[in-house]
């Protein structure tokens, strides 16, 4: 909602621009199949769409808007995702605009009681987390999907309907130039929250529904703190109910408070009433000099989510699969997870390059993903918004505690977006070789990275099938160099990265580690691989080598029969 | 676990009427909750506090 006398998308520093339908070669007779559509051009419909193009796959990408989503809504991008926009060669944009934290301060009763310090290990190129409003995030990937050939982007176009057949679909598009059919190979719904074609299926989301209602509201004001995640419970601007502030680029600032128990939701969203509430947590803040009103929003938490992301052709993807709540960003996060997953896997089947098999493993590690937010979003939402008297009660002892005492303090940690790990997936067939390091990351998560001296990093050399990073000496075994060439026997896309001291090497992209860091990182040893999938999540790991699992493992990654 | 000797205890049973008093009707629920927390750490035992919890509850009526 925006101020009276504003249009919907009347924003103070963000203009709308407005897409025009186009008349599309189905108008006039044109019959192709495509090989894939997606409906939803929302950050995740759009990322999905880059990911194929960065394999060369086509596909066709509808919205049924105008414009970009109204209103600032997902604001905060991880890592892992940073490093998903990167490789769709999206990423600089965001670097540029958006605002890198990793800090937070939690108070009771106004007195600080938690210190956020989210880890920033040397090697990593990118922050743990970066702020950045959703029309910004939409139109940065949405001007790499306009520059991008291999994107049919239709806005105005609507999935008005969908006949599923065993080698693909068929939808029917309305828009303003006509209705036609549109075949495809495969259909991606991202297409939100209240996805049309998740009620075409005749399928609905499971789970549990929270009962606190938090205000988001967007201000612009000229206050001076860093970049920071700021937690409120029981401040004196917002008696009863929590408040969270959230830096934004523009001078935009996120508030978001908590409703009373039994107040009015049509109240508390009445433009007065906004502003009296915004005014009081501001004093509470020391900020006394003027603001203005951007937008706002209710929002409650839910853990909701599909049985099966997978229904035969068409795939669920971002909040159409799953809505969790937002304490700990993990919405617009998991869903950026979603469209690389879904994207590589489906564009090495399409090519050919992979059996049909490996589409299997994008519901279970997907959904297992969304099962685990729901494990700590569950957490985090108790203690944001506590539902009973017993969560209420327990919560104000452990606070008013923390004013003097540490053990009770890590109660307020808000368990920000960690990315899931894929140690049950079928990818990860040899997860038991984990017991062999002292340390380093484990089988199925995704891969650390390290500074190399010459300015690049290490996962900057990865391919875009798998990438094997072996450990070497001085000079390479050569039933190493025999398992690497087996390896692009498998896999044509197979990069190897070797890691060695200086002149190691032919054949394979050489890294010295000098001072041994990056073996550290790994808790290498030389003869140590590691095997990265294609979204850089480890596939496995051997302290020494064993060929048979390493090939099978890399066949698996491209849709091989699990052992 | 070990208990306390009963003079122990009876002292322990007498602060602690003591301190619920001192609470205020309004605050026992919050002084008890606090306290429970305090004790639970204290003790760095999750397997004894939930039996505590679950002794406890057992004997409401």
């Amino acid at each position: 909602m925006r101020p009276a006398g504003k249009g919907p998308l009347e924003s103070l520093y963000f203009d709308y621009p407005r897409f025009a339908a186009r008349r599309v070669p189905e108008l006039d007779g044109g019959t192709a199949r495509h090989p894939v559509l997606i409906a939803g051009a929302g950050p995740i419909g759009m990322t999905a769409a880059l990911v194929l193009a960065r394999y060369g796959i086509r596909c066709v990408l509808i919205d049924r808007k105008d414009t970009f989503n109204d209103g600032s809504r997902a604001i905060c991008i991880a890592r892992p995702s940073m490093h998903i926009l990167e490789r769709i060669g999206a990423v600089a944009p965001f670097v540029e605009k958006a605002l890198g934290w990793r800090f937070g301060r939690s108070y009771y009763r106004g007195e600080q009681i938690f210190r956020l310090e989210m880890p920033q290990p040397p090697g990593e190129k990118y922050l743990p987390m970066y702020n950045l409003q959703q029309q910004y995030i939409e139109k940065f990937l949405h001007d790499a999907v306009a520059a991008n050939q291999l994107i049919d982007m239709r806005w105005q176009s609507e999935l008005s309907g969908l006949e599923r057949h065993v080698d693909g679909v068929t939808a029917r598009i309305s828009s303003p130039e006509g209705n036609y059919y549109l075949d495809a190979l495969y259909l991606l719904a991202a297409d939100g929250a209240r996805s049309p074609i998740r009620s075409m299926l005749g399928l609905r989301l499971k789970g549990d529904n929270y009962e606190g209602r938090y205000v988001i509201a967007d201000i612009r004001m000229d206050h001076d703190f860093p970049t920071e995640r700021r937690a409120f419970f029981e401040p004196s601007g917002n008696p009863g109910g929590t408040v969270l502030i959230h830096k934004q680029p523009d001078d935009i600032w996120r508030v978001d408070y908590q409703l009373r128990e039994g107040e009015s939701e049509a109240e508390a969203l009445r433009e007065e009433n906004i502003r009296a509430r915004v005014s009081a947590i501001l004093v509470d803040i020391g900020h006394t000099k003027s603001w203005e009103l951007e937008w706002w929003s209710i929002y409650s938490a839910n853990t909701l989510c599909l049985d099966d992301y997978r229904h035969d052709r068409v795939f669920f993807i971002g909040d159409a699969a799953h809505i969790v709540p937002i304490f700990g960003v993990r919405g617009l996060n998991n869903g950026l997870a979603d469209a690389e997953n879904i994207g590589w896997k489906l564009a090495l089947v399409l090519h050919g390059e992979a059996d049909d098999r490996l589409l299997d493993s994008y519901s279970p590690e997907r959904r297992g993903a969304t099962l685990d937010v729901f494990a700590n979003a569950t957490k985090s939402t108790r203690f944001m918004t506590p539902p009973t008297r017993g969560w209420r009660l327990a919560r104000e002892a452990a606070l008013s505690l923390s004013l003097k005492h540490a053990f009770p303090r890590g109660l307020a940690n808000p368990r920000q977006m960690q990315p899931y790990t894929y140690s049950d997936s079928v990818l990860t067939p040899y997860a038991g070789r984990d017991a062999g390091f002292a340390g380093g990351p484990v089988c199925g998560s995704v891969a650390p990275n390290a500074k190399l001296i010459d300015g690049t990093h290490l996962l900057d050399h990865a391919g875009t099938g798998t990438t094997a990073i072996l450990f070497c000496g001085a000079q390479p075994a050569a039933e190493q160099a025999a398992l690497r060439e087996q390896l692009g026997r498998i896999d044509k896309r197979f990069v190897a990265i070797v890691i060695g001291s200086e002149n190691s090497i032919s054949g394979a992209k050489t890294i010295a580690d000098q001072d041994g860091e990056i073996a550290r990182i790994f808790a290498a040893e030389p003869g140590t691989i590691y095997l990265l999938r294609p979204d850089l999540h480890i596939a496995g790991r051997w302290k020494a080598a064993i060929p048979s699992e390493i090939l099978k493992t890399a066949e698996i990654c491209l849709g091989g029969e699990t052992p | 676990m070990s208990a306390m000797p009963f003079e122990d205890f009876e002292t322990a049973y007498e602060t602690l009427a003591m301190a619920i008093d001192s609470a205020g009707a309004e605050r026992e629920a919050l002084f008890l909750t606090r306290l429970a927390l305090l004790l639970g750490h204290e003790l760095g035992d999750i397997v004894a506090f939930r039996k505590a919890i679950q002794t406890a509850l057992d004997g409401l009526e």
